[in-house]
Protein backbone atom coordinates (compact mmCIF):
# COMPACT_ATOMS: atom_id res chain seq x y z
CA UNK A 1 0.00 0.00 0.00
CA UNK A 2 1.13 3.70 -0.65
CA UNK A 3 1.86 6.13 2.08
CA UNK A 4 -0.97 8.21 3.65
CA UNK A 5 -0.48 11.68 2.34
CA UNK A 6 -1.21 14.86 4.44
CA UNK A 7 -4.41 16.06 2.49
CA UNK A 8 -3.39 19.79 3.93
CA UNK A 9 0.33 19.83 1.86
CA UNK A 10 1.30 19.78 -1.68
CA UNK A 11 2.33 16.24 -2.42
CA UNK A 12 5.70 16.72 -3.78
CA UNK A 13 6.49 18.43 -0.62
CA UNK A 14 6.23 15.52 1.20
CA UNK A 15 7.60 12.90 -1.03
CA UNK A 16 10.89 15.38 -1.24
CA UNK A 17 10.70 15.15 2.87
CA UNK A 18 10.60 11.48 2.33
CA UNK A 19 13.37 11.46 0.18
CA UNK A 20 15.55 13.91 2.19
CA UNK A 21 14.80 11.73 5.27
CA UNK A 22 15.43 8.58 3.75
CA UNK A 23 18.84 10.04 2.45
CA UNK A 24 19.45 11.09 6.16
CA UNK A 25 19.22 8.02 7.60
CA UNK A 26 21.27 6.23 5.00
CA UNK A 27 18.23 3.77 3.61
CA UNK A 28 19.65 5.59 0.30
CA UNK A 29 23.30 5.42 0.23
CA UNK A 30 25.74 8.45 -1.16
CA UNK A 31 26.01 8.07 -5.14
CA UNK A 32 22.75 5.34 -4.87
CA UNK A 33 20.81 5.77 -8.24
CA UNK A 34 17.11 6.63 -7.10
CA UNK A 35 14.29 5.03 -9.15
CA UNK A 36 12.96 6.42 -12.19
CA UNK A 37 10.50 8.85 -12.03
CA UNK A 38 7.48 6.44 -13.81
CA UNK A 39 8.60 3.81 -10.91
CA UNK A 40 8.37 5.70 -8.00
CA UNK A 41 5.11 7.64 -8.95
CA UNK A 42 3.75 4.24 -9.48
CA UNK A 43 5.23 2.77 -6.46
CA UNK A 44 3.77 6.09 -4.21
CA UNK A 45 0.62 6.38 -6.53
CA UNK A 46 1.17 9.62 -7.43
CA UNK A 47 1.39 11.27 -10.61
CA UNK A 48 4.47 11.37 -12.60
CA UNK A 49 4.37 15.54 -13.05
CA UNK A 50 4.34 15.40 -9.28
CA UNK A 51 7.78 13.13 -9.35
CA UNK A 52 9.29 15.35 -11.19
CA UNK A 53 9.02 18.43 -9.67
CA UNK A 54 10.45 16.46 -6.71
CA UNK A 55 13.56 16.05 -8.80
CA UNK A 56 13.69 19.53 -9.61
CA UNK A 57 13.64 20.46 -6.52
CA UNK A 58 16.25 17.53 -4.86
CA UNK A 59 18.77 18.89 -7.58
CA UNK A 60 18.07 22.84 -6.71
CA UNK A 61 18.82 21.51 -3.08
CA UNK A 62 21.73 19.89 -4.71
CA UNK A 63 21.04 16.69 -2.99
CA UNK A 64 20.83 14.70 -5.93
CA UNK A 65 22.62 15.40 -9.10
CA UNK A 66 20.64 14.11 -12.61
CA UNK A 67 23.10 12.25 -15.56
CA UNK A 68 21.74 12.93 -18.85
CA UNK A 69 20.22 9.42 -20.07
CA UNK A 70 21.00 7.51 -16.65
CA UNK A 71 18.86 8.82 -14.23
CA UNK A 72 18.60 10.69 -10.63
CA UNK A 73 21.60 9.59 -8.14
CA UNK A 74 22.08 10.72 -4.56
CA UNK A 75 25.34 13.24 -4.08
CA UNK A 76 28.36 12.00 -3.57
CA UNK A 77 29.18 14.94 -0.97
CA UNK A 78 29.46 13.10 2.38
CA UNK A 79 29.79 16.82 3.89
CA UNK A 80 26.61 17.50 2.17
CA UNK A 81 24.65 14.37 3.60
CA UNK A 82 26.14 15.06 6.62
CA UNK A 83 25.00 18.40 7.02
CA UNK A 84 21.46 17.62 5.57
CA UNK A 85 21.22 15.02 8.86
CA UNK A 86 22.45 18.14 11.06
CA UNK A 87 19.81 20.52 9.78
CA UNK A 88 17.16 17.72 9.98
CA UNK A 89 17.89 17.21 13.60
CA UNK A 90 18.09 21.13 14.19
CA UNK A 91 14.90 21.34 12.82
CA UNK A 92 12.97 18.61 14.60
CA UNK A 93 14.69 19.48 17.78
CA UNK A 94 13.05 23.62 17.61
CA UNK A 95 9.98 21.85 16.51
CA UNK A 96 9.71 19.81 19.63
CA UNK A 97 10.92 22.52 22.14
CA UNK A 98 7.91 24.77 20.54
CA UNK A 99 5.59 21.96 21.04
CA UNK A 100 6.91 21.62 24.85
CA UNK A 101 6.89 25.06 25.38
CA UNK A 102 3.55 25.42 24.13
CA UNK A 103 2.65 22.75 26.88
CA UNK A 104 4.00 24.56 29.71
CA UNK A 105 7.29 22.46 30.32
CA UNK A 106 10.78 24.65 30.59
CA UNK A 107 13.72 23.82 29.67
CA UNK A 108 15.18 22.44 32.28
CA UNK A 109 12.11 19.79 32.84
CA UNK A 110 12.55 19.01 29.05
CA UNK A 111 16.24 18.22 29.89
CA UNK A 112 15.37 16.29 32.71
CA UNK A 113 13.04 14.13 31.47
CA UNK A 114 15.36 13.06 27.88
CA UNK A 115 18.07 12.01 30.33
CA UNK A 116 15.88 10.30 32.19
CA UNK A 117 14.34 9.04 29.25
CA UNK A 118 18.04 7.52 28.28
CA UNK A 119 18.17 5.42 31.79
CA UNK A 120 15.26 3.64 31.02
CA UNK A 121 16.86 2.33 27.83
CA UNK B 1 -3.08 21.98 -25.64
CA UNK B 2 -6.82 22.05 -26.22
CA UNK B 3 -9.13 24.96 -25.78
CA UNK B 4 -12.95 25.12 -24.68
CA UNK B 5 -14.75 27.91 -25.15
CA UNK B 6 -18.06 29.01 -24.15
CA UNK B 7 -19.73 25.85 -24.22
CA UNK B 8 -23.22 25.83 -24.26
CA UNK B 9 -25.49 22.45 -24.88
CA UNK B 10 -29.12 22.07 -24.00
CA UNK B 11 -31.45 19.25 -24.41
CA UNK B 12 -35.01 18.72 -23.85
CA UNK B 13 -35.93 22.42 -22.97
CA UNK B 14 -33.10 21.99 -20.57
CA UNK B 15 -29.88 23.96 -20.54
CA UNK B 16 -27.14 20.84 -19.21
CA UNK B 17 -24.04 23.41 -19.92
CA UNK B 18 -24.09 26.58 -19.78
CA UNK B 19 -20.94 28.68 -21.11
CA UNK B 20 -18.31 26.28 -20.19
CA UNK B 21 -14.72 27.49 -20.85
CA UNK B 22 -11.44 25.51 -19.66
CA UNK B 23 -7.88 24.98 -20.55
CA UNK B 24 -7.13 21.04 -21.26
CA UNK B 25 -2.74 21.07 -21.20
CA UNK B 26 -1.08 18.25 -22.77
CA UNK B 27 0.76 15.80 -20.47
CA UNK B 28 -1.92 16.95 -17.50
CA UNK B 29 -4.14 14.28 -15.39
CA UNK B 30 -7.38 16.26 -14.78
CA UNK B 31 -10.18 15.65 -12.58
CA UNK B 32 -13.81 17.11 -13.21
CA UNK B 33 -15.77 17.25 -9.76
CA UNK B 34 -19.50 18.38 -9.15
CA UNK B 35 -22.62 17.40 -7.44
CA UNK B 36 -25.05 14.85 -9.64
CA UNK B 37 -26.69 16.73 -12.37
CA UNK B 38 -23.60 19.27 -12.82
CA UNK B 39 -22.93 18.67 -16.09
CA UNK B 40 -19.86 16.38 -16.04
CA UNK B 41 -20.77 13.76 -17.76
CA UNK B 42 -22.73 15.77 -20.74
CA UNK B 43 -19.43 17.49 -21.03
CA UNK B 44 -17.03 14.52 -21.70
CA UNK B 45 -20.26 13.95 -24.43
CA UNK B 46 -19.36 16.50 -25.90
CA UNK B 47 -16.21 16.28 -25.85
CA UNK B 48 -16.07 12.68 -27.41
CA UNK B 49 -18.52 14.39 -30.08
CA UNK B 50 -21.68 12.19 -28.95
CA UNK B 51 -23.18 15.26 -29.06
CA UNK B 52 -22.73 18.68 -30.65
CA UNK B 53 -22.76 21.82 -29.04
CA UNK B 54 -24.96 24.12 -29.07
CA UNK B 55 -22.39 27.20 -28.84
CA UNK B 56 -18.74 27.66 -28.65
CA UNK B 57 -15.86 25.73 -29.79
CA UNK B 58 -13.35 22.98 -28.75
CA UNK B 59 -10.08 23.14 -30.64
CA UNK B 60 -8.74 19.44 -31.65
CA UNK B 61 -5.76 18.78 -33.09
CA UNK B 62 -7.12 16.13 -35.13
CA UNK B 63 -10.03 14.16 -36.07
CA UNK B 64 -12.13 13.01 -32.67
CA UNK B 65 -11.63 9.25 -33.83
CA UNK B 66 -7.85 10.00 -33.58
CA UNK B 67 -7.74 11.97 -30.34
CA UNK B 68 -9.87 10.69 -28.25
CA UNK B 69 -10.35 7.72 -26.49
CA UNK B 70 -13.49 7.75 -24.00
CA UNK B 71 -14.81 5.32 -21.65
CA UNK B 72 -18.33 6.23 -20.72
CA UNK B 73 -20.02 5.85 -17.06
CA UNK B 74 -22.54 3.12 -18.66
CA UNK B 75 -21.39 -0.36 -19.67
CA UNK B 76 -21.26 -0.26 -23.62
CA UNK B 77 -19.87 -3.71 -24.78
CA UNK B 78 -21.75 -6.06 -26.94
CA UNK B 79 -21.87 -8.44 -24.08
CA UNK B 80 -21.89 -11.56 -26.10
CA UNK B 81 -18.19 -10.68 -26.68
CA UNK B 82 -15.37 -12.54 -25.14
CA UNK B 83 -12.37 -10.38 -23.48
CA UNK B 84 -10.27 -11.37 -26.42
CA UNK B 85 -13.04 -10.78 -29.02
CA UNK B 86 -13.65 -7.52 -27.41
CA UNK B 87 -9.71 -6.76 -28.11
CA UNK B 88 -10.26 -7.83 -31.54
CA UNK B 89 -13.28 -5.46 -32.22
CA UNK B 90 -11.25 -2.39 -31.02
CA UNK B 91 -8.09 -3.09 -32.83
CA UNK B 92 -10.23 -3.74 -35.91
CA UNK B 93 -11.55 -0.17 -35.33
CA UNK B 94 -9.46 2.09 -34.03
CA UNK B 95 -5.90 2.76 -35.54
CA UNK B 96 -4.04 3.74 -32.52
CA UNK B 97 -5.06 0.72 -30.39
CA UNK B 98 -2.17 -1.15 -29.02
CA UNK B 99 -2.24 -4.38 -28.87
CA UNK B 100 0.54 -5.08 -26.78
CA UNK B 101 -0.68 -3.10 -24.45
CA UNK B 102 -3.59 -3.92 -24.06
CA UNK B 103 -2.50 -7.44 -23.49
CA UNK B 104 -0.22 -6.79 -20.40
CA UNK B 105 -3.28 -4.76 -19.59
CA UNK B 106 -5.50 -7.63 -19.46
CA UNK B 107 -2.82 -9.35 -17.32
CA UNK B 108 -2.36 -6.42 -15.30
CA UNK B 109 -6.28 -6.76 -14.59
CA UNK B 110 -5.95 -9.75 -13.79
CA UNK B 111 -8.79 -10.66 -16.23
CA UNK B 112 -9.49 -13.79 -18.14
CA UNK B 113 -9.27 -13.84 -22.34
CA UNK B 114 -12.05 -16.05 -23.07
CA UNK B 115 -14.88 -14.71 -20.62
CA UNK B 116 -18.01 -13.31 -21.89
CA UNK B 117 -18.66 -9.82 -20.88
CA UNK B 118 -22.14 -11.03 -20.10
CA UNK B 119 -20.85 -12.88 -17.15
CA UNK B 120 -18.28 -10.54 -15.81
CA UNK B 121 -18.78 -8.62 -12.23
CA UNK B 122 -19.19 -5.34 -11.70
CA UNK B 123 -15.59 -4.84 -10.79
CA UNK B 124 -14.30 -6.72 -13.89
CA UNK B 125 -16.45 -4.72 -16.48
CA UNK B 126 -14.70 -1.98 -14.72
CA UNK B 127 -11.38 -3.24 -15.38
CA UNK B 128 -12.21 -4.29 -18.99
CA UNK B 129 -13.60 -0.98 -19.54
CA UNK B 130 -10.40 0.93 -18.50
CA UNK B 131 -7.94 -1.65 -20.17
CA UNK B 132 -9.90 -1.00 -23.90
CA UNK B 133 -9.73 2.46 -23.40
CA UNK B 134 -6.50 3.14 -22.15
CA UNK B 135 -4.60 0.58 -24.51
CA UNK B 136 -5.45 3.41 -27.39
CA UNK B 137 -2.17 5.39 -27.64
CA UNK B 138 -5.00 8.71 -28.30
CA UNK B 139 -3.73 11.83 -27.01
CA UNK B 140 -6.67 12.51 -24.89
CA UNK B 141 -8.47 9.56 -22.41
CA UNK B 142 -11.95 10.28 -21.14
CA UNK B 143 -13.00 8.30 -18.32
CA UNK B 144 -16.39 9.10 -17.19
CA UNK B 145 -16.40 7.71 -12.93
CA UNK B 146 -14.13 5.38 -13.67
CA UNK B 147 -14.17 4.19 -9.92
CA UNK B 148 -17.82 4.98 -8.82
CA UNK B 149 -19.01 1.63 -7.14
CA UNK B 150 -15.97 -0.20 -7.26
CA UNK B 151 -14.25 -1.84 -3.91
CA UNK B 152 -11.60 -0.60 -2.67
CA UNK B 153 -9.11 -3.32 -3.84
CA UNK B 154 -10.00 -2.29 -7.46
CA UNK B 155 -10.26 1.17 -7.51
CA UNK B 156 -6.38 1.03 -6.21
CA UNK B 157 -5.71 -1.52 -9.16
CA UNK B 158 -7.46 1.09 -11.47
CA UNK B 159 -5.26 3.84 -10.33
CA UNK B 160 -2.14 1.66 -10.95
CA UNK B 161 -3.11 0.56 -14.27
CA UNK B 162 -3.50 4.53 -15.49
CA UNK B 163 -0.18 5.08 -13.87
CA UNK B 164 1.31 2.21 -15.49
CA UNK B 165 0.19 2.44 -19.04
CA UNK B 166 -0.70 5.67 -19.78
CA UNK B 167 1.63 7.48 -20.95
CA UNK B 168 1.91 10.99 -19.15
CA UNK B 169 4.61 12.71 -21.58
CA UNK B 170 2.13 11.78 -24.44
CA UNK B 171 -0.98 11.67 -23.34
CA UNK B 172 -3.64 14.02 -21.10
CA UNK B 173 -6.05 12.05 -19.10
CA UNK B 174 -9.30 13.81 -18.09
CA UNK B 175 -11.67 11.69 -15.49
CA UNK B 176 -15.39 12.99 -14.28
CA UNK B 177 -15.28 11.22 -10.21
CA UNK B 178 -16.99 11.79 -6.83
CA UNK B 179 -13.94 9.92 -5.78
CA UNK B 180 -11.57 12.91 -4.79
CA UNK B 181 -9.99 10.49 -1.78
CA UNK B 182 -8.94 8.15 -3.53
CA UNK B 183 -7.84 9.90 -7.23
CA UNK B 184 -6.56 13.18 -5.60
CA UNK B 185 -2.58 11.94 -5.62
CA UNK B 186 -2.80 11.45 -9.20
CA UNK B 187 -4.44 14.74 -10.51
CA UNK B 188 -2.61 17.79 -11.32
CA UNK B 189 -5.73 19.94 -11.92
CA UNK B 190 -8.96 19.85 -10.43
CA UNK B 191 -12.18 21.43 -12.63
CA UNK B 192 -15.26 22.16 -10.32
CA UNK B 193 -18.68 22.03 -11.80
CA UNK B 194 -21.87 23.43 -10.33
CA UNK B 195 -25.29 23.55 -12.19
CA UNK B 196 -24.06 23.07 -15.71
CA UNK B 197 -21.32 25.76 -15.33
CA UNK B 198 -17.43 25.47 -14.92
CA UNK B 199 -16.77 27.42 -11.57
CA UNK B 200 -13.31 26.62 -11.03
CA UNK B 201 -10.03 25.35 -12.46
CA UNK B 202 -6.79 24.95 -10.54
CA UNK B 203 -3.54 23.27 -9.64
CA UNK B 204 -4.09 20.64 -6.78
CA UNK B 205 -0.62 21.38 -5.40
CA UNK B 206 -1.65 25.27 -5.30
CA UNK B 207 -4.95 24.42 -3.59
CA UNK B 208 -2.78 22.07 -0.80
CA UNK B 209 -0.19 24.60 -0.10
CA UNK B 210 -3.29 26.46 1.43
CA UNK B 211 -6.07 24.13 2.56
CA UNK B 212 -7.26 20.10 1.67
CA UNK B 213 -8.47 19.56 -2.06
CA UNK B 214 -11.84 18.88 -0.34
CA UNK B 215 -12.22 21.88 2.08
CA UNK B 216 -11.10 23.89 -1.10
CA UNK B 217 -13.79 21.84 -3.13
CA UNK B 218 -16.74 23.09 -0.64
CA UNK B 219 -15.58 26.78 -0.30
CA UNK B 220 -15.50 26.71 -4.01
CA UNK B 221 -19.57 25.48 -4.03
CA UNK B 222 -20.36 27.47 -1.94
CA UNK B 223 -19.44 30.91 -2.62
CA UNK B 224 -21.00 30.49 -6.40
Amino acid sequence: MPPQFDREKPIYLQVVDMLIQEIARGIRKEGEKLPSVRDLAFQLEVNPNTIQRVYRELEHKEITITKRGQGTFVTNDTEKVIALREQLKQQYIEKFIIDMHALGFSKEEIVQTLKGGEDDD
Amino acid sequence: MIEVKNITKSRMFKTILKDCTCTIDRGKVIGIIGENGSGKTTFLQVLAGVFRQDKGTINLPTDRSESIAYSPDQEYFYNYFTIEQLMDYYQSQFGDFDRKKAEQLIDFFELKRNEKINYLSKGQVGRVKIAATIARNAPLLLLDEPLAGLDPLVKDKIIKGLLQFVNMETQTLLITTHELLEIETILDEVIVMKAGCMIAQENVDVIREEQSVQKWFQKVYQKK
